[in-house]
């Protein structure tokens, strides 16, 4: 094998780790939560297990090794020895961070100190001897020769679950060995469902001048006894499917509910129908399966039996299997920009129809009317193909909450709403710091300690509640907790400490609030480690309004804070103001504009040689001159013919832009100017009209301040607490 | 196609020839990705005086530069007759606006003379050699000086 097809396959299993690690975080926070049904153990456990799978065949010791610990006390959750309590989980979450450490560390190929992560070890270990017996070691790397599945020491006890018995008949055919499976580790797999009886049927076995060395002799018949359900008995199977004849049989149970498992089989292998028709389906199957002779109480044992099984399985299964493609990110990109020429020469075909006098032809307008719409449409889909669900995004946040609340010694727990909104994956990925931003804000600064909980009358346990959801056409995500709300007179007495107001200010609690959002602004009165290094919220408003949104911030003392920001569901378009300038079309994001005005004779004022105001209900603010300030024009325009935009920048400056009319308000397909010229002060992209042309999007932040410097860029740093 | 790894060293290479005022000048065919005809350019603001604008190429922004303003002869005024020569450049695509594509003139390397020693400036930052084709004679400019300065290429 070539190093590059490893390097591909190490590649793939770090992409699989990935998922296996959400899975199983997911998995976590449920059974934190108090969901520990066996669904969700099993999923955790197949999760780590996979990942402790991989790792041993890349030889990545370490992991394996720490993933083993982990596996094990997964395991004694899993068959009941362990009870999931919130000490054991809280064990296991600091656990399941650990190994994701671990395998970042492992594709960065860098080395983590054992040292470092020696006292989780420890803490899971410790966990599996609790009841005082001796952990059974296992082999972690197979032999391929040990035949020995004497493994009653690892079958857990029954529980009080209903036992079920299992005839399992189990033939490999060569294939089997050909693809490298290993019939020991699916008997093994299956004595960890319960309790395994294995008898091998030798019988088959040619004498020693006629064997093939390649063939497959030996078939096995084993006696199970498990609380499992039969789908997770076949699911054992299911990496040898179609390598081996396997039958399952359930004692006690008539052979209708076989025709169930079947389907539930296929449709656990991907290839079902939509679940919700599927119990409807079996129980009309079994029933045409009951052969007229049967006694009347077979049939509604097996349709009792069956049909909550395949309820239970057909949930699973429309939670765990939609089908979905790996497609790289440049394709999707491509269809995008294809989409968006799409949409310009439709726009562009319109116009020509119109000129052309076409107008009169209605067939040829309703034509163009059903191209719009189709071309919306696709529009619409391609852009939901780069949307993705904050999902992953939330997950992060709880351990950012676990690590800030253990350094600072509080208690929290993490709420998460709405983690199925979707949302474009840039977006996505430039929220990641600005979220872990405020979160680790709303822990450190936010959340009182128990003490002060309990004095405050609250449990001493703290809420961080993190949505997302869909509100006309944007994304709002939310922070709150009930902590103890923002302390007004300390943000104030700061405010004027660091000069940035003046001592007599008269200013609403809002006001007050919104200094938060200040440069350089920072109150804790002691600079943790987590967070009040200085840069503080100015900069999660600063990306958040490079991201085209907004950010807002209520409080209630003694109640907590919340800390709402509403964004763009896509980067790839923009809703837009198109104003005439001097003869060209200028785009005004919509976001910047607070209200659009007429000035009238005496509201200008001028100060200074070129400097004007305007007077907007009593407040001055500067107005620009679009115009001269891109250099369309010298000389400015007058204002009285001209329309005045009322802007709020990212600092919360308002400012008035002069522009000569107002076109209409519209959506917009931004282009890069960058990629062919650079960037432009004050632009801060460009969009192709109806008529083909390109007209530039005006940076409203840029433009107000003046200067280069100040441009919101992407790179934002961040101090990095923790 | 012709091999590169030949062409490169001894045979013929082959140029587009183009009109700017009186002067005739050529670029490699090589980096010419597309001729077009001329369409109204949306101006940028604080953009030099030789880049005049932006316009449309089938979606993708491409700025123009005026090769005559950019060589100091003077602003080209656009007629039905001028020509945008779409370039790449690296990663770059931008459009060059001349007065007319003349020719495609296929020459040796070896043909090729050093540029005449005198004081335009012109001469020194855009032209690296000069062809004599029938009694013409022809610069071969190079691409990159004749950019936009972006802020990609000063950071």
């Amino acid at each position: 094998m070539t190093v590059d097809t490893m390097a591909a396959i190490r590649q793939t299993f770090f992409q699989e780790c990935e998922e296996q690690l959400s899975e199983m975080e997911l998995g976590l926070l449920a059974m934190d939560e108090g969901n520990a049904d066996s669904e969700t153990v099993n999923a955790v456990f197949r999760a780590v297990h996979s990942i402790k799978g991989g790792a041993g065949a890349f030889k990545l010791t370490a992991l394996v090794q720490f993933a083993h610990t982990f596996e094990t006390a997964l395991d004694y959750v899993r068959s009941g020895k362990l009870h999931p309590s919130a000490d054991v989980m809280k064990a296991m979450l600091r656990a399941a961070d650990v190994l994701a450490d671990l395998v970042a560390a492992s594709r960065d190929g860098k080395e983590i100190d054992e040292s470092s992560y020696a006292g989780v070890a420890a803490d899971v270990k410790a966990l599996t001897t609790v009841e005082g017996e001796e952990e059974v070691e296992e082999v972690i790397e197979f032999q391929p020769t040990v035949i020995d599945f004497g493994l009653p020491d690892v079958a857990p006890e029954p529980a009080a679950a209903p036992v079920h018995e299992y005839r399992v008949g189990f033939t490999p055919r060569p294939e089997l060995y050909l693809n490298g499976n290993e019939t020991v580790l699916i008997v093994r797999e299956l004595s960890r469902l319960g309790n395994a009886e294995v008898s091998c049927d030798v019988s088959a076995v040619p004498d020693l001048d006629t064997i093939d060395p390649n063939g497959a002799y030996l078939s096995w018949n084993i006696k199970l006894s498990s609380e499992a359900p039969i789908e997770a008995v076949r699911e054992v199977f299911e990496f040898v499917d179609g390598e081996a004849e396997i039958s399952v049989e359930a004692d006690g149970q008539p052979e209708v509910s076989d025709a169930a498992i079947a389907a539930l089989l296929a449709q656990a292998l991907g290839n079902a129908p939509p679940a919700e028709a599927e119990p409807a389906a079996t129980e009309t199957n079994s029933e045409e399966h009951v052969q007229p002779a049967p006694a009347p109480v077979e049939v509604i044992a097996s349709e009792t039996s069956a049909a909550p099984q395949v309820a239970e399985a057909s949930k699973a299964v429309a939670v765990q299997t939609q089908t979905t493609i790996r497609v790289e990110f440049d394709r999707v990109d491509r269809l995008i920009n294809l989409v968006g020429e799409l949409v310009i020469n439709q726009a562009m075909l319109s116009q020509r129809v119109i000129e052309a006098n076409f107008a009169g032809s209605s067939s040829v307008i309703i034509g163009l009317e059903e191209l719009e719409q189709l071309t919306r449409e696709i529009q619409e889909s391609v852009m939901a193909i780069r949307a993705q669900p904050v999902k992953p995004l939330f997950q992060r946040m709880s351990r950012i909450v676990r690590e800030v609340a253990d350094a600072t010694g509080k208690q929290v727990r993490l709420k998460t709403d709405g983690e199925a909104t979707e949302v474009d994956k840039t977006v996505v990925e430039r929220l990641a710091e600005p979220l872990t931003h405020m979160i680790r804000n709303a822990v450190d600064h936010g959340i009182e300690s128990p003490e002060e909980r309990i004095a405050a009358g609250k449990s001493p346990e703290g809420n961080v509640r993190l949505s997302a959801a869909h509100r006309s056409g944007r994304i709002v995500i939310e922070i709150s907790d009930d902590g103890a709300g923002i302390n007004r007179p300390k943000v104030r007495a700061s405010a004027i400490k660091k000069g940035l107001i003046s001592p007599d200010a008269q200013l609403s609690d809002s006001d007050i609030d919104n200094l938060l959002f200040l440069p350089g602004f920072s109150t804790a009165s002691t600079i943790s480690n987590i967070s009040g290094r200085g840069v503080g919220m100015d900069v999660v408003k600063r990306s958040i309004l490079a991201l085209g949104g907004r950010i807002s911030i209520s409080s209630r003392p003694g109640l907590g804070s919340t800390f709402s920001m509403s964004l763009p569901l896509t980067l790839a378009v923009l809703d837009g103001m198109a104003v005439s300038v001097a003869g060209q079309t200028l785009v005004v994001p919509l976001t910047a504009i607070v209200e659009t005005l007429k000035p009238k004779k005496g509201e200008i004022h001028a100060i200074g040689a070129d400097s004007r105001v305007m007077a907007i209900r009593n407040t001055f603010v500067p107005l620009i001159d679009v115009g001269t300030q891109m250099g369309f024009r010298d000389t400015p325009a007058d204002p009285e013919r001209s329309v005045a935009i009322l802007v709020e920048t990212g600092g919360g400056a308002r400012n008035a832009l002069l522009v000569d009319s107002i076109q209409d308000q519209r959506q917009v397909v931004i282009k890069s100017l960058e990629a062919n010229y650079g960037t432009v002060e004050g632009i801060a992209a460009a969009t192709i009209l109806g008529d083909g042309r390109v007209a530039l999007i005006l940076d409203v932040d840029a433009l107000v301040t003046g200067s280069f410097e100040e441009q919101l860029g992407g790179d934002v740093h961040y101090g990095t607490g923790g | 196609m012709q091999d590169v790894g030949s062409s490169a060293n001894s045979a013929n290479r082959e140029f587009v020839a183009f009109r700017v005022g009186a002067q005739e000048f050529c670029i490699d065919i090589m980096g010419v990705r597309e001729i077009r005809g001329w369409t109204p350019a949306t101006p940028l603001p604080h953009a030099p005086a030789y880049v005049r604008g932006v316009i449309n190429l089938r979606g993708a922004v491409l700025p123009i530069v005026d090769l005559a303003m950019r060589f100091g002869i003077g602003l080209t005024e656009p007629t039905a007759r001028s020509v945008i020569i779409v370039v790449q450049v690296y990663q770059q695509v931008v459009g060059l606006l001349v007065d007319a594509v003349s020719d495609i003139l296929t020459t040796s390397e070896a043909s090729m003379q050093p540029t005449p020693d005198v004081a335009s400036d012109l001469a020194k930052t855009f032209v690296k050699g000069v062809y004599a084709v029938e009694g013409r004679m022809i610069s071969i400019v190079t691409l990159e000086s004749v950019l936009p300065i972006s802020a990609k290429a000063a950071a």
